[in-house]
């Protein structure tokens, strides 16, 4: 990069193929004595690489489509997610499947199987009350694909909220984060989304912003604005401020998973284990390799997916290992990557996000 | 000889690639790039290729591919160097140990182990833990360095105190010299007759041959270690500390000196180890060994460092907080990142007795210059590491770097110190040899050179200055042009 930037090496192809070969965990972040911010300085790079045409322009018109177009326009993601939802209850996915259809197109079949059937979209009343004791207000950041791929996530978390004696306001202007289009290099995008979450959501008067993806906390943060100042993980939220203790039970055991941006992007790991050690019969243990990444890192297991199943395949062998009844991890792309990990590798074995373990322990 | 820079045919590269055994050749100019400099960046070369053998038959083909066309070769193990002993002079190509990387037989019972030269230092001491073993040499580089380039640099680290440099734990070596011949110097049970050739060889900067085996020596873990964390008000007072407790008879496996700045970038790091602020100075001391001595001497090392000033003494109370204690230090130098891009670790050796002065004279020329100059000291061996921050797109501020770099080898030697401690003499500091040996000292050393490397092929222009005379009518001697610090 360096010497790029001095202009001593040529941004070629590989160069430009290199930078996106980084899976910007951001796990060197946490090793680096000297404070390197690398997801920062990969973002950079990848933007110039673009602007540059150094990279095939295919890859490049494929994923400001999908990113650009699709998931940062909400009613364009909302219409997408229409029709898949339209697609999988029909029964003409199966009608698709069975044909073998799809073994012509490998990739866009890679894409369509690693989706779970879509639950109904998150459509939230803009404010819900606290229940008890009130002890505070806070935003809630519904996210994108949180909200039309996993609306029992967000209404998991309002509920544990409000349970915890906070008003949970949902800003209905909000949109996407610009998390995946930063990662890929398309910063003007992103920056149109911040600058709209920006004046979508009212600060004064709001104890914190909690975000319960990851990836989109971490994007969030970086851009250390106002808004960003103000986000907290839910975890991170709720294990601060005192958790209630839940009286429910829940005999099971549950490997935790670090997030990539919520270990190292956000610097967040004592608390979703804290928040899932406070329930009552539940036995939490670290999933052998938690501070490694699954390989999802936002749409890398799309664009390099033999890269992306070498890493998968690591957490799916300290699956069939230890054997847990749940994995929680709190982002929704790795989510998504472990479920079809385990899916694959037929084992019984459910992803879910630890509010959704602490919801069930209130009688959620 | 080919000209030194001139473009690489694609013939000869080709015969790289075919050679049986090497791993890769890489010879465009964005994967060259990294090769550039090692852990000395201030100084660059370019190399035309760098090839990955896998084994010690590679090797010896690539130095005869090299010598067929003429051309230069410099080993490298991870470029973590600090004297420029791995920088490639201008066309030349890069043997790059980091495939052979494996440990080839340990024995237990003569606590040996045989291994490839690319072995990573802090893994060979991994490898063998199980067996209650490990390799006693630990430069702060143990993560990445190799063991091939630790015997090239007779490196040394924080435990040197007591368990001394690289030298003492190299055995036996399997070496490729110059012209392609492979011998074996010195014997893996320590004895040797006639000439110490390993003894030569170690140290030697690479510019006697390449390893491609080597025999060392593996040590029993200690029964107990206990670390010590010792802050002081002043640095004086630290320095005498340090003295005061040689003198007392006691040989610490290490007694490292921070300074005030160097806690501060730590502090600041993902390092940060608890040293506190507002000190001007901490002592890390660590003994080893059986329990009772241990408990004996920390008691003793207490005192002394109590009634020499010390604001507290802080014992860790488990391994997890030893080795927080260790990482802080061993961290340091990544740490100096914080303070600007680039960083220069300088290395000199003084008489225990002189650190004081020898400190405050540094820390007055750095500031003088307006240099952002930190101190890390293995004070208990009397070897200093004044490390340099700078950036070095600035080259007003670069030249202030070198003059300071010169003026602390100055320093140091009128106080009756050496060059270096364990980084080695590389290019860095190869036209200060005079300030250390007269002309008459550095014909033998020449001699040496010259047996083992007539045509001096392999990495050239390190070490041993030329002849005076030579060097002034052509600056431009063995590719460099004349070093200045």
């Amino acid at each position: 990069m360096r010497g790029v930037a001095e202009g001593r090496v040529e941004l070629s192809r590989e160069i430009a193929d290199e930078m996106y070969f980084c899976l910007a965990c951001r796990a060197c972040e946490s090793a680096c004595p000297a404070g390197v911010r690398y997801g920062h300085l990969v973002e950079t790079m990848r933007s110039e690489v673009d602007r540059r045409g150094a990279r095939s322009w295919r890859a490049r018109l494929r994923e400001r489509l999908l990113l650009r177009h699709v998931v940062g326009v909400p009613r364009n993601l909302r219409f997408a997610a229409g029709l898949l939802r339209a697609y999988q209850r029909s029964g003409f996915e199966r009608v698709v499947r069975n044909s073998g259809i799809l073994r012509a197109f490998p990739r866009l079949a890679r894409a369509a199987e690693s989706l779970p059937p879509l639950p109904d979209p998150f459509r939230p009343p803009i404010l819900v009350p606290a229940r008890g004791t009130r002890r505070g207000r806070v935003a809630l950041f519904s996210g994108c694909i949180m909200s039309e791929m996993f609306a029992g996530v967000n209404e998991a978390t309002v509920r544990v909220l409000s349970r915890n004696g906070f008003e949970v306001e949902i800003p209905p202007r909000q949109g996407c984060c610009g998390a995946l289009q930063s990662h890929s290099g398309d910063l003007d995008a992103a920056e149109k989304l911040a600058r709209r979450n920006r004046s979508a959501f009212r600060l004064d008067g709001v104890d914190a912003v909690v975000v319960n993806s990851a990836g989109c906390g971490a994007c969030m943060r970086d851009r250390a604005d106002e808004l960003g100042h103000a986000v907290r993980d839910v975890s991170e939220f709720l294990v601060d401020a005192g958790l209630e203790q839940p009286s429910a039970h829940i005999y099971a055991r549950v490997a935790y998973d670090d997030p990539c941006h919520l270990l190292h992007g956000q610097k967040v790991s004592e608390q979703p284990r804290a928040l899932l050690r406070a329930i009552p019969g539940l036995e939490l243990f670290d999933l052998p390799g938690a501070a490694e990444c699954c390989g999802a890192a936002g749409i890398y297991s799309l664009t390099h997916p033999e890269m992306s199943g070498r890493l998968l395949e690591r957490k799916v062998e300290a699956l069939r290992r230890t054997k847990p009844d749940y994995l929680a991890t709190g982002n929704p792309g790795c989510i998504l990557q472990l479920k079809r990990g385990i899916s694959e590798a037929k084992l019984a074995i459910q992803v879910v996000h630890p509010v959704e373990l602490l919801d069930r322990a209130y009688g959620g | 000889m080919v000209e030194a820079g001139s473009p690489p045919d694609e013939i000869f590269l080709d015969r790289l690639r075919q050679l049986r055994g090497v791993e890769r050749v890489l010879a465009q100019p964005a994967e060259l790039f990294p090769y550039e400099a090692d852990g000395l960046t201030l100084l660059r070369g370019r190399p035309v290729a760098v090839v990955f053998p896998r084994d010690r038959e590679a090797v010896v083909a690539i130095v005869e591919v090299c010598n067929a066309a003429g051309r230069a070769f410099v080993p490298r193990g991870s470029g973590t160097g600090l004297s420029g002993g791995a920088t490639p002079v201008d066309g030349c190509v890069i043997i790059e140990c980091a495939c052979m990387n494996r440990v080839l037989a340990v024995d237990a019972v003569g606590n040996t182990a045989t291994v490839q030269p690319g072995v990573i230092n802090a893994q060979l001491s991994e490898h063998v833990a199980p067996l209650g073993l490990y390799y006693a040499p630990d430069p702060s580089s143990q993560s990445a360095c190799t063991i091939g380039g630790n015997i090239a640099e007779n490196s040394g680290g924080p435990h040197t105190l007591k368990y001394g440099t690289t030298s003492p734990h190299v055995l036996e070596l399997e070496v490729v010299l110059p012209d392609g011949s492979l011998v074996q110097l010195g014997r893996r049970d320590g004895h040797c007759a006639g000439y110490d050739l390993r003894g030569a060889f170690v140290g030697s900067e690479g510019t006697l041959g390449i390893v491609t085996q080597a025999v060392v020596r593996l040590v029993a873990l200690p029964e107990t270690v206990c670390t010590m964390l010792a802050p002081f008000p002043t640095l004086v007072e630290a320095c005498r500390a340090v003295s005061a407790v040689i003198g007392a008879g006691i040989v610490p496996a290490a007694l490292e000196l921070l300074d005030d700045r160097t806690i501060d970038a730590v502090e600041a790091s993902v390092f940060a180890a608890g040293y506190p602020r507002d000190a001007r100075a901490v002592l890390l001391v660590e003994l080893d060994g059986r329990k009772c001595a241990v408990e004996h001497e920390r008691e003793q090392v207490e005192a002394l460092a109590r009634s020499h000033g010390a604001l507290e003494v802080r014992v860790a109370k488990d391994s997890a907080e030893r080795l927080a204690l260790w990482r802080g230090r061993k961290g340091a130098f990544g740490a100096m990142g914080r303070i600007a891009p680039d960083l220069y670790v300088h290395d000199a050796v003084v008489p225990r007795t002189r650190l004081p002065e020898v400190v405050e004279a540094i820390n007055s020329a750095a500031e003088q210059r307006g240099v952002r100059l930190a101190n890390i000291l293995h004070a208990g061996d009397g070897n200093l590491h004044p490390n340099i921050s700078f950036d070095r797109r600035n080259s007003e501020e670069l030249e202030k770097v070198r003059e300071l770099g010169a003026e602390i080898l100055r320093i140091c030697v009128a106080a009756g110190g050496v060059l270096s401690g364990e980084h080695g003499i590389g290019v860095e500091k190869r036209d200060y040899m005079h300030l250390l040996f007269d002309e008459a000292d550095l014909v033998p050393m020449r001699w040496l050179h010259d047996s083992f490397d007539p045509e001096d092929r392999c990495n050239p222009g390190k070490v041993v200055p030329a002849p005076r005379a030579c060097t002034e009518s052509n600056p431009k001697h063995r590719g460099y042009a004349k070093v200045e610090f």
